[in-house]
């Protein structure tokens, strides 16, 4: 059946949606904060004193399920000390075309030398250049991204269980 | 009331109107999506220039630097013509719309209009016949299902749509006692508006002149969740653009043809701004349009048709046969 009463209610509707303010975030300008747990770019960290954290293990690469983490190991010496265990990681790669941003080689690594960061604008030209080297992961990453407030978002209750 | 005009004036006139023409087609599309935009609490095209101005014409140089793309198989002289028919049909049909009173410029007359015909209505309404053609054509050619079926619709649509938009505008020819759009404008500055005494047919008008230009919610032809595109399925760059210039131009047209018809042409009701009421009308028209397909969703076929038979059409012909006894009675 026809209902033209409706269907006019319909107009005034969309009509009223003329006067509200757009939704969109205009993102380039205006990026919204990503939620504390958000896994973005891959970091790896050091200790206090200058050491790497990675001691060239490789568990995380066993752990990645898109196998995208190489690493070569090499025995730390004593002119040549890298890292605070036995070995280092003489090559540590990431390759970001593959890397699905599980979480898992934070997850596998046992002095959490690896961890994932908030910065996901990783887009690159080549696919070479999304071949992070150690280096690249050391350092601190030249795009940040803004982190919501964790008090609000990051409750350790789930969500579901608070609300029902 | 025919006055002799020049005849390059008139060549004046037509290069003017169809740049006019092309200009407001470019803008109707930018105001097309910012309206439908904001309808549903999106900005719409906000990058080109400021507030997105810019936008049309960065698509136009994207238009016209993208490959054509010709599919092995098309037929290709209609293949290749469809478009540029379509295009010329619509934008030809303007030229019979009268915008003005017309002007003495010192010892030349210059018409409110390109071609001041007397059977103005006919001939536009037999050059929007003509130009379902090119859809038709340009579907057919392009040897794809899609586009077959897409032009399958157009054909049963829009042929069955133009009975009802022609019958609906019989009431006001018996009103105006003439084909020539100016005469039945110069008719209501002299009386009322015919969206007065002609109410029905103005709703049946402008109804089957969103099915004619298969706007939604009458876009079936062209439905891009069942169709992909319609009958243009196969069409990429500027042949592309020139089947939409033709669906835009003609929403252009028939808007204008609704605004001489039922709302007086270029008589404003206060001041006499001449060819500035009607362009006004003529984009209060056209947001209509985009207002309705922000709001309906697409009819089913077999509703569409069931709408266009069973209750436009027997409308429309009510509408002319009580206009023409009443016409009949009071002369």
């Amino acid at each position: 059946m026809p209902q033209p009463v409706d269907t006019l209610k319909g107009f005034a509707v969309t009509f009223r949606q003329l006067f509200n303010k757009p939704i969109t975030v205009q993102y380039p300008e205006y990026m919204r904060p990503v939620y504390p747990r958000f896994r973005g770019r891959h970091r790896l960290w050091r200790h206090e004193n200058g050491l790497e954290k990675c001691v060239g293990c490789s568990l995380c690469a066993a752990a990645c399920p898109a196998d995208c983490i190489r690493v070569v190991a090499a025995e730390n010496t004593a002119e040549n000390r890298v890292s605070a265990g036995e070995r280092y990681a003489r090559i540590y790669e990431i390759n970001m075309s593959r890397c699905i941003f599980c979480g898992y080689c934070e997850l596998a690594c046992p002095f959490d030398a690896i961890t994932l960061g908030n910065e996901f604008e990783i887009a690159e030209y080549s696919r070479d250049d999304l071949i992070y080297t150690k280096d690249i992961l050391l350092a601190e990453p030249i795009k940040q991204v803004p982190v919501a407030d964790p008090d609000e978002f990051d409750t350790p209750i789930p969500y579901y269980q608070v609300h029902s | 009331m025919i006055v002799a005009e020049v005849w390059w004036i008139g060549l004046i006139e037509a290069v003017v109107i169809i740049n006019v023409l092309l200009l407001a087609f470019a803008y109707t599309t930018l105001v097309e999506r910012k309206l439908l935009g904001r309808m549903q609490l999106r900005y719409g095209p906000n990058r080109a220039g400021p507030f997105g101005l810019l936008q049309p014409i960065a698509d136009l140089v994207k238009l016209v630097r993208k490959e054509a793309f010709f599919p092995a198989k098309v037929e290709a002289l209609p293949y290749i013509v469809a478009p540029a028919f379509s295009a010329f049909t619509a934008l030809a049909a303007f030229s019979v719309v009268p915008w003005g009173q017309g002007w003495h410029i010192g010892s030349y007359y210059v018409n409110g209009v390109v071609a001041n015909v007397p059977i103005a209505l006919i001939l536009f309404f037999a050059l929007g016949s003509v130009g379902v053609y090119g859809f038709i054509v340009g579907g057919w050619a392009s040897d794809s299902k899609y586009s077959l079926l897409g032009s399958m619709r157009t054909c049963a649509q829009l042929v069955s749509y133009e009975v009802s938009l022609s019958l609906s505008v019989l009431g006001v020819i018996l009103l105006g006692h003439s084909l020539s759009l100016s005469d039945i404008v110069n008719k209501q500055i002299d009386s009322v508006w015919y969206i007065g005494p002609q109410f029905v047919g103005f709703v049946v008008f402008f109804l089957a002149a969103v099915a004619e230009t298969a706007r939604a919610p009458f876009d079936l032809p062209e439905a891009d969740s069942e169709l992909v595109a319609g009958y243009h399925t196969e069409y990429s760059g500027m042949r592309w653009g020139l089947f939409q210039m033709a669906e835009y131009v003609n929403m252009i047209t028939l808007s204008a043809l609704a605004v001489t018809l039922f709302f007086g042409g270029w008589e404003g009701p206060w001041a006499p701004l001449g060819p500035l009421w009607f362009v006004i009308k003529l984009v209060i028209a056209i947001a209509i349009f985009i207002w309705i397909r922000a709001t309906v969703p697409r009819l089913r076929y077999d509703q569409l048709m069931r709408f266009g038979w069973k209750v436009l059409l027997p409308v429309a012909t009510l509408n002319a046969v009580i206009t023409a006894l009443v016409v009949a009675w009071t002369s």
